[in-house]
C-alpha cells in the first residue's frame, strides 16, 4: 500500500501546479510507442503474426491480475505474461499438433476470457476495465513514462542489432541457419520485445486495439518504401502522426482516445491506398 | 565416355558425409547415409518425396544434427546455398539488390558481378515478387555464387521453372562448375533433365538405394524398381540423344521432349 501510494505522489503534484501535463504526458508516451511499434509492427506483418499479436496482447489481462497479486507495476506483469505466452506458442506451434492458427484461435480467446474471470475475481469493482480493453492514455503517470522512455531506446536499439538475423529468418529461416545467422535467437529476443511493447502500449490503445498500432502504420508505410528499412522508417512516422491526429481527434471531439488513434491510423492507411503511384 | 571426374582425387573432398542417420521422435529420415562431393564435381541427390533429399542437405548445411555418424566439410570451404521454395511475402519491399545483400554485406559491384554470371543484371532494381520463376531462381543462384562458393548447394532449384528455362537453368549449373571449378551438390526430382550432366548420382529412400555414374544407377534394379522402368528409360532416351547433340543449345529441348512423349506414351 505504501508503495503505492509513494508512485502516485509525482501525479498529483503535478495536477496541481499545471493542467495541461497530461496531455503533455499523453502525447510523449503515445509517441514513444509509436516510433517503437512501427518496425515491429512491419515484422508483424512480413512474419503474417497478426494473430500471434493479438494472442499475445489478450493474454495480457492476466498479466495485470499478477501484478495485483505480487503488488507491481501493471506494465511489468503484463511483459511477464506476455512474454512467456509468446514463447509457449513458438513452441506449440513448432510440435504442430493442430494448424498454427487453431491453435491461436483457441488461446487468444481463452486467455481474453481466463483474464476477465480472474481480474473480475481478485479486484471486483476497483478496476476500470474499459481501461484495460481499450486504453486510457489520459491517465498515463509519470513512472509511466519513465518504463517507456527507458524501453523505447532499448527496444529500438535491439532490434537494430538483430536486424540482419531476423530479416533474413524472415525471408527465409533455413537460408539464414545455413548461412550462420541464428534465427532463432533473433526470433526470441524479437518476440521478448514484442511483450515488452504490449505492456507498455495498453495504456495508450489497450489491450483489444494493440494489434492495430502495429498492424496498420505498417501496411500504410508498405506503400510507399522500397526496402524494408525504408518501410521500418515510415511506419513510426505514420504512427506517431496518428498518435498526434488521435489526441487531437480525441479532446476535439471528447471520444475515448485508443479508438480515435486507431482511426486515425486507419484514416492514413485509406489515404495511402487512394494514393496515385 | 561422359564420366569426367577423372581430374578429381581425394584431395579435393568438399565434403564427406559418413554414415548418418537422422530421427525425428519415432520416425528415422535417414538410415546410414554417406556421400562426398569433391571440387569440379556435380552431384545429384534423387528420390521420391519424404525420401530424406532435403534432410541430407540440411544435415550438410548444419540446420539439422543428425544423431549418428559424421559430417567433414573441408577448412575454409565456403558454401552458397540455393533453398528450395522460398517465397518473398509481398508485404516485404524487397528489391534484388537487397535480397543479394539479405545476409552479408557485398558491394553493389560484386552484386552487379554475381547477377551477371546467371545473366540477370538488369533485374537489379526489380521487386522480387515481380519476378518470374525462371528469374527468380537465376537471382537465387546469383545470391548463392555472391559469396564465391566452393560448393554450391541447390534444393530443387527448378521448382516453378517452366520447361525450357530448366533446361537453361541446368545449363547454367554446369557451365558454373566449369567456369569456378566449385563443387555441386544438386537435390532433383527430375531425372531425366539433370542427369545428363551430372557425375555421380546418389538415389535416397530414407537410406541410400544405390549411386555412382548415371549409367551405373539406371542399371541398378533397386533405382528401376523405385522410379519404374519408364523413368529409366526416358533417361536413356536422353542421354542417348544428349550424347550426338554435344552443345548446350536448342537442340537440347526438342530431345527432351521427345523423352517426354516417350514417358507418357
Amino acid at each position: 500500500m505504501d508503495r503505492m501510494v509513494r508512485s502516485y505522489r509525482p501525479v498529483l503534484t503535478h495536477v496541481t501546479t499545471c493542467m495541461d501535463d497530461f496531455i503533455v504526458r499523453a502525447l510523449v508516451a503515445g509517441v514513444a510507442v509509436a516510433l517503437v511499434a512501427g518496425p515491429f509492427g512491419c515484422f508483424v506483418v512480413w512474419r503474417k503474426m497478426a494473430y500471434f499479436g493479438d494472442t499475445m496482447a489478450h493474454s495480457a489481462l492476466l498479466g495485470v491480475t499478477l501484478s495485483l497479486l505480487l503488488e507491481l507495476h501493471p506494465g511489468i506483469g503484463v511483459f511477464l505474461v506476455a512474454a512467456a505466452v509468446a514463447v509457449a506458442l513458438v513452441g506449440l506451434q513448432q510440435r504442430a499438433v493442430l494448424p498454427g492458427d487453431t491453435v491461436l484461435g483457441i488461446l487468444s480467446h481463452s486467455t481474453l476470457a481466463l483474464g476477465l474471470i480472474a481480474i473480475g475475481a481478485m479486484a471486483g469493482a476497483r478496476i476500470d476495465l474499459m481501461s484495460y480493453l481499450f486504453g486510457d492514455v489520459l491517465t498515463v503517470n509519470a513512472e509511466d513514462i519513465r518504463m517507456i522512455v527507458i524501453f523505447a531506446p532499448i527496444a529500438l536499439i535491439t532490434l537494430l542489432l538483430v536486424w540482419r538475423p531476423l530479416l533474413a529468418g524472415t525471408v527465409n529461416r533455413e537460408l539464414a541457419q545455413a548461412e550462420a545467422q541464428r534465427p532463432d535467437i533473433a526470433e526470441i529476443i524479437y518476440l521478448i520485445l514484442l511483450a515488452g511493447i504490449i505492456a507498455v502500449a495498453i495504456k495508450i490503445v489497450g489491450i483489444l486495439l494493440i494489434t492495430a498500432l502495429l498492424v496498420i502504420p505498417a501496411a500504410t508505410a508498405r506503400r510507399f518504401a522500397a526496402t524494408p528499412e525504408m518501410m521500418a522508417v515510415l511506419a513510426s512516422a505514420f504512427g506517431v502522426l496518428s498518435v498526434v491526429a488521435g489526441l487531437v481527434i480525441s479532446l476535439t471531439i471528447d471520444t475515448a482516445a485508443g479508438p480515435a488513434i486507431v482511426v486515425a491510423a486507419l484514416l492514413a492507411f485509406l489515404l495511402s491506398v487512394a494514393w496515385p503511384r | 565416355m561422359p564420366q569426367t571426374d577423372s581430374t578429381a582425387t581425394t584431395t579435393d573432398i568438399l565434403v564427406e558425409v559418413r554414415n548418418i542417420s537422422v530421427r525425428r521422435g519415432e520416425t528415422t529420415l535417414l538410415d546410414n547415409v554417406s556421400l562426398s562431393v569433391r571440387r569440379g564435381e556435380i552431384v545429384t541427390i534423387v528420390g521420391p518425396n519424404g525420401s530424406g533429399k532435403s534432410t541430407t542437405v540440411k544435415s550438410i548445411l548444419g540446420i539439422v544434427k543428425p544423431q549418428q555418424g559424421s559430417i567433414t566439410v573441408a577448412p575454409r570451404t565456403r558454401v552458397g546455398y540455393v533453398p528450395q521454395k522460398l517465397e518473398i511475402n509481398w508485404s516485404m519491399p524487397l528489391t534484388v539488390q537487397r535480397f543479394m545483400r539479405l545476409t552479408q554485406r557485398h558491394s553493389k559491384s560484386q552484386i552487379l558481378a554475381a547477377l551477371k554470371i546467371t545473366g540477370v543484371e538488369h533485374l537489379l532494381e526489380r521487386e522480387m515478387t515481380a519476378l518470374s520463376g525462371g528469374e527468380f531462381q537465376r537471382v537465387l543462384i546469383a545470391r548463392a555464387m555472391a559469396s564465391n562458393p566452393d560448393l554450391l548447394v541447390l534444393d530443387e532449384p527448378v521448382q516453378g521453372v517452366d520447361y525450357n528455362a530448366e533446361v537453361d537453368i541446368y545449363q547454367l549449373i554446369a557451365d558454373l562448375r566449369d567456369s569456378h571449378r566449385c563443387g555441386v551438390l544438386l537435390v532433383s526430382h527430375d531425372l531425366h533433365i539433370v542427369m545428363a550432366q551430372t557425375d555421380t548420382v546418389v538415389c535416397l529412400n530414407g537410406h541410400v538405394c544405390c549411386s555412382g555414374s548415371p549409367q551405373a544407377v539406371t542399371n541398378n534394379a533397386e533405382f528401376i524398381n523405385l522410379f519404374g522402368a519408364g523413368g529409366a528409360a526416358a533417361l536413356a532416351i536422353y542421354r542417348h540423344q544428349h550424347d550426338h547433340s554435344h552443345g548446350p543449345d536448342g537442340e537440347i529441348i526438342p530431345a527432351g521432349a521427345d523423352a517426354c512423349d516417350h514417358l507418357h506414351g
